[in-house]
């Protein structure tokens, strides 16, 4: 179970962008996670909320978008998406591949934060 | 009053240990030394093949030395010293796997240009260690045939993330009626071309080739 210490570094870094923006809490984390992460999404939703507590993060909501695993076909000269991480054969041809485009994914890719009203106004 | 907005971040949450152990690749890179790591689950003989990994190899005439990872205990390195290869514990505590700061800790200190080969022994584990790079050039990962052959179909994560299968134990599979080819197979499935060796570290069965194989990559090292 590696996903708190995960889900530490992802508040940290949260609260780093949300300090240098001069934001007042974040809301939301919106993370883009691979089926081949090696993270359990379920165990990371738990640990958030507790990497949460005391953090401009606390309360905030850890919005996970799934990211299936896509590979290069050499046969089809394209790419496609697996069925399973169980079987890296090409859903069309069969033919085995190793090859790994997408599906790795560890990666906050948007905050949603709340501004001071008075800042929002300067920076307007 | 405050107003909420939605700022574009992509940062990738591991990066500080993906620039960390491309640094150590970098620094292994530049002394000329190999550096293997192993992951299994609790039990499946990486301490065991370690051990018989030093000892042959330090008779072949390298230098070799290893980190083994471990929860609390200090036993394993305990077991390694006999080989008279350096040795040095990295105890997690409650940590599950091995990072590259850890690594990077653990190697203070060492001068890495009269070495050859380091062996890095992650923790007993097949899901957490495959999320981090600790900046090695070859990861093997051991089934052993007690644990069945459907193992890379339940982690194919870990299977996936490594270079090389090694079957262990091959003295017990007719005991425990471990399906080689099965076992072949699910690992073909999640990771296609993936080089698999079988194994015995108590009859010796299968340990040239892989000696052979390590030592090949070392080879290709030097050469480059």
């Amino acid at each position: 179970m590696h996903e708190l210490s995960i889900a530490m570094s992802m508040v940290e870094m949260a609260t780093e962008e949300c300090l240098r923006l001069g934001a007042e809490r974040v809301n939301a984390l919106h993370l883009k996670l691979g089926l081949l992460s090696g993270v359990v999404k379920d165990a990371l939703l738990f640990s958030y909320e507790i990497a949460c507590d005391h953090t401009p993060l606390q309360g905030s909501r850890l919005l996970i978008e799934d990211v299936p695993v896509k590979v290069y076909c050499p046969n089809c000269n394209s790419e496609k998406t697996l069925d399973s991480i169980q079987l890296f054969a090409c859903p069309a041809c069969g033919a085995l591949t190793p090859e790994v485009i997408e599906g790795r994914e560890l990666l906050v890719v948007a905050m949603e934060i709340e501004e001071r009203q008075q800042d929002a106004e300067v920076i307007a | 009053m405050s107003t909420p907005r939605l700022v574009e971040v992509r940062q990738n949450v591991l990066k500080q240990n993906d620039l960390l152990a491309r640094s150590l690749r970098k620094r292994f890179a530049d002394s000329g030394l190999l550096v293997v790591s192993f992951v299994s689950t609790p039990g499946a003989g990486k301490t065991a093949l370690l051990e018989h990994t030093l000892s042959s190899l330090r008779e072949r005439g390298l230098q070799v030395a290893a980190l083994v990872g471990d929860l609390a205990t200090d036993n394993d390195a305990d077991r390694l010293a006999r080989s008279q290869a350096p040795v040095r514990q990295i105890t997690t505590g409650t940590v599950c796997h091995l990072d590259a700061t850890m690594v990077e800790k653990a190697l203070q200190d060492w001068s890495l240009e009269r070495l050859d080969i380091l062996f890095i022994e992650n923790v007993g584990n097949m899901v957490c260690p495959s999320s981090y790079d600790l900046g090695e050039n070859l990861r093997i990962v051991l089934l052993s045939t007690t644990e069945g052959e459907d193992k890379p179909l339940k982690y194919p994560t870990i299977f996936n993330t490594s270079d090389v299968a090694l079957i262990t134990k091959m003295d017990l599979a007719a005991v425990v009626e471990f399906d080689l080819e099965a076992a072949r197979t699910n690992i073909q499935h999640v990771r296609p071309g993936m080089k698999t060796l079988e194994v015995s570290v108590k009859t010796g069965a299968g340990i040239p080739d892989y000696l052979d194989l390590i030592v090949s990559h070392v080879t290709q090292k030097v050469s480059m």
